[in-house]
């Protein structure tokens, strides 16, 4: 099963590497993984996603919250959550693509000659369905920003 | 008075109280090694291989409960400490590695001795941290001690590049009264609730068994642990890292349980209805497979470490908080309940456990007495030296078959006085970490057992035993093979001892200790072992070396059966399962 976890943490140098770290030493897999600085940036918030059992994931945030530099750590999954994830897409120009896009918030960036730069965001169920339309043919290349969560409510991930 | 970076250094490891650091100097060290000779509060040991610096820190650290200090010099000095990290952070000792590290503006160019040291360390450390202001240093060594002692213990690794221990470049001393970092506050008190949870269940067991591990020593909490079971009255079993932690003179001690653990613990274990693990983390070499572990028992789980907790086997009661925290508030629950222990039930249980000791415990073991072996058993080897110490030396081993008969055979009664690699097994442990121990403890008796295979891996700090007259007594478990490999390669690969003999090339371990300037001695007859030990111990001033010439043939039994089995599977003897 899919699992989000939200990591708050230190912005030292070395800390990324640590969790990055964590997931292979426990033989766990990361599929995306989204990091930048918030607050007065000496933090930096972390949203990873993987696959696993509830048990796997219990585990995997254990073992997070041992890494000395993590504050808090969540599983966005265990309750009600938002999660969205952003694409740029470089494609030759196609109505097809540029219209599964546009239902994705999508927005052109920029016109060349043959080709043509959107993005578009959404949840990550819906961009991944999106992908899978757009298809090969006339893709350029893509980029996924990764999932990003908040809880839902009143829970917030903080000092 | 402004200092260097090397002397802020300094000034900080004796604020924390370090005596000794084990050490080998290098060029990105070379600074620090400057401001030692300038001090006089840590003593330095020079090794002579960094491994044996990491293992000589980690041994002082389980001896006393403080943490040990190594001190290396980059690049290869770095990568030699790396066996010795690992072991300490499978074991959760509290070791502090201090490692040089090329100049800032070197890092990254492939430059002489370097090798990234954080990274390479990272997945077998607690924390690490790199010098990057050199005011920092004060601040980052208490940090460093508060992370390694506190919580779960564990090594901590210091990255130096030289430039930040510059002798011209001078700083201020400045660090926080207290070290208070946001990310980490490792206090955590048991929940009251849990507790009262676990006292009922326990109170209501008809077959508890105590279960308890390395965590209880570091946790400081053999009296807690006592004092519960004065109340209960339960079987207990030790693991390998928490034998001592429990008299093993008490009637209710069942010696220690797992891979080779005795029948009766490992009995106990399976037949459990309530199983007390305290501090223990249900290691592979305990649970033998996970699904068929004690099939009857509601599970209580006391431990610091959250992520041990349901980690390989489920908790039913778990319990996150400092050991001796926890055992105090169970403590004072049990005396509060009002629920009485059925005592007949518990009886009749002791009784069962009594039994299970008397068809195939150690002690009573009738194919030690029974063997007709003209060669020296090792495990009489233990035994007789339990008696030439009369139980009371701090005792080192390796890795192998030496290891798991002297946690057989000789009997702990204080926590710590077994020093072993555990969790990662590292042969070459034993001899430096028996240096820790005696520098830390000159007038007690220090003994390293170990194999003809394992002493090689760190013969060299003969040399620094000699150097800083280090009398302890190394008593070589020989058996001509890699001992434990050919146990394995005869119980499951048809006797085809692969790589695992080299009697032909072993050294003459009497020369080689003399050549140290020790004292070398061999037995091969059974008459002369009694005698040859006494002689070896009465000699207080020098490092003996015996070498004792074994049966090879010995195995080490109990064994649990693998794979698929359960505890309450075992080899009791070659080619007999129970």
């Amino acid at each position: 099963m899919k699992r989000i976890i939200s990591i708050l943490i230190e912005n030292k140098p070395g800390a990324l590497a640590r969790v990055v770290g964590l997931f292979h030493q426990r033989g766990y897999n990361i599929e995306t993984l989204n990091v930048g600085p918030v607050f007065d940036g000496s933090y930096s918030r972390m949203t990873v996603t993987t696959r696993g059992s509830e048990n796997d994931v219990e585990q995997i945030t254990k073992q997070i919250n041992k890494i000395i530099d993590v504050i808090k750590v969540s599983d966005l999954t265990e309750g009600e959550h938002h999660e969205y994830e952003f694409i740029l897409v470089k494609f030759l120009r196609n109505e097809k693509i540029q219209k599964i896009l546009k239902k994705l918030n999508g927005k052109i960036h920029e016109k060349h000659k043959d080709g043509i730069v959107m993005s578009a965001w959404g949840t990550s169920s819906d961009i991944e369905i999106a992908i899978k339309a757009i298809g090969k043919a006339n893709l350029l290349e893509i980029v996924r920003s990764g999932s990003i969560g908040l809880h839902e409510g009143e829970k917030v991930l903080k000092i | 008075m402004k200092l260097s970076g090397g002397d802020l250094l300094l000034r900080a490891l004796k604020e924390e109280g370090v005596k000794f650091i084990f050490g080998y100097p290098g060029g990105a060290a070379l600074h620090i090694y400057d401001s030692i000779f300038k001090q006089k509060a840590c003593d330095h040991i020079l090794v002579r291989h960094e491994q044996g610096a990491t293992h000589a820190a980690d041994g002082y650290s389980r001896a006393t409960g403080k943490p040990g200090v190594a001190l290396v010099t980059s690049g290869p000095g770095a990568t030699n400490a790396i066996t010795g990290l690992a072991t300490a952070y499978m074991d959760s000792i509290p070791l502090i590695v201090i490692s040089g590290q090329v100049q800032s503006h070197l890092i990254g160019t492939d430059s002489f001795q370097e090798t990234d040291m954080i990274g390479i360390s990272r997945p077998i450390v607690k924390h690490s941290f790199i010098v990057q202001d050199t005011q920092d240093i004060p601040r980052i060594i208490q940090e460093a001690f508060h992370i390694a002692t506190t919580g779960r213990p564990g090594p901590v690794v210091i990255d130096i590049p030289k430039d930040k221990t510059d002798p011209t470049k001078l700083y201020e001393y400045k660090k926080p009264k207290e070290v208070s970092l946001r990310s980490y506050q490792p206090r955590v008190l048991p929940h009251p609730g849990q507790i009262k949870k676990a006292c009922k269940n326990i109170l209501s067991a008809e077959r508890p068994v105590i279960y308890a591990g390395g965590g209880v020593i570091l946790g400081n909490a053999h009296k807690e642990l006592i004092a519960l079971n004065k109340l209960l009255k339960a079987p207990v079993t030790n693991t390998l890292m928490g034998l001592g932690v429990y008299p093993a003179k008490d009637k209710y001690f069942m010696g220690m349980l797992g891979m080779h653990g005795t029948y009766q613990a490992n009995m106990a274990m399976h037949n459990a209805d309530v199983i007390i693990a305290v501090g223990a983390r249900f290691d592979d070499r305990i649970t033998n497979t996970p699904s068929l572990f004690a099939p009857n028992a509601r599970i209580v789980h006391i431990d610091v470490d959250p992520a041990s907790i349901s980690k390989i086997i489920n908790a039913d009661i778990p319990i996150v908080g400092q050991v001796k925290d926890s055992l105090s508030a169970l403590i004072k629950e049990i005396k509060r309940s009002k629920i009485k222990i059925d005592t007949d039930a518990l009886e009749s249980w002791n009784q069962q456990v009594a039994k299970w000791r008397e068809m195939h415990g150690l002690d009573h073991d009738l194919y030690l007495k029974k063997n007709k072996s003209q060669m020296i058993l090792p495990q009489v080897v233990v035994q007789e030296l339990y008696h030439a110490t009369n139980g009371n030396a701090w005792v080192t081993s390796d890795v192998g078959q030496h290891q798991m008969f002297v946690a057989q055979y000789y009997h702990f009664n204080k926590p710590r006085r077994w020093v072993n690699s555990g969790g990662l097994g590292t042969m070459g442990f034993g001899l430096p970490a028996a240096m820790g121990v005696k520098l830390a403890f000159p007038k007690d008796e220090v003994v390293c057992v170990t194999g003809e295979g394992s002493i090689q891996m760190c013969i060299q700090e003969l040399s620094t035993c000699l150097q800083y007259n280090l009398p302890i007594k190394i008593i070589n478990i020989n058996n001509e093979a890699l001992g434990m490999v050919r146990q394995w390669q005869d119980m499951n690969y048809g006797g085809r001892h692969s790589a695992s003999t080299y009697s032909d090339s072993l050294p003459d371990f009497v020369k080689l200790a003399e050549s140290y300037g020790h004292i070398g001695m061999k037995v091969t007859k059974k008459a002369d072992l009694k005698k040859s030990l006494e002689k070896a111990f009465s000699m207080k001033d020098k490092l003996v070396f015996v070498d004792v010439y074994v049966d090879p043939n010995e195995h080490v039994y109990p064994m649990l059966v693998a794979p698929n089995g359960s505890m309450k599977d075992m080899w009791i003897k070659k080619n007999v399962k129970a």
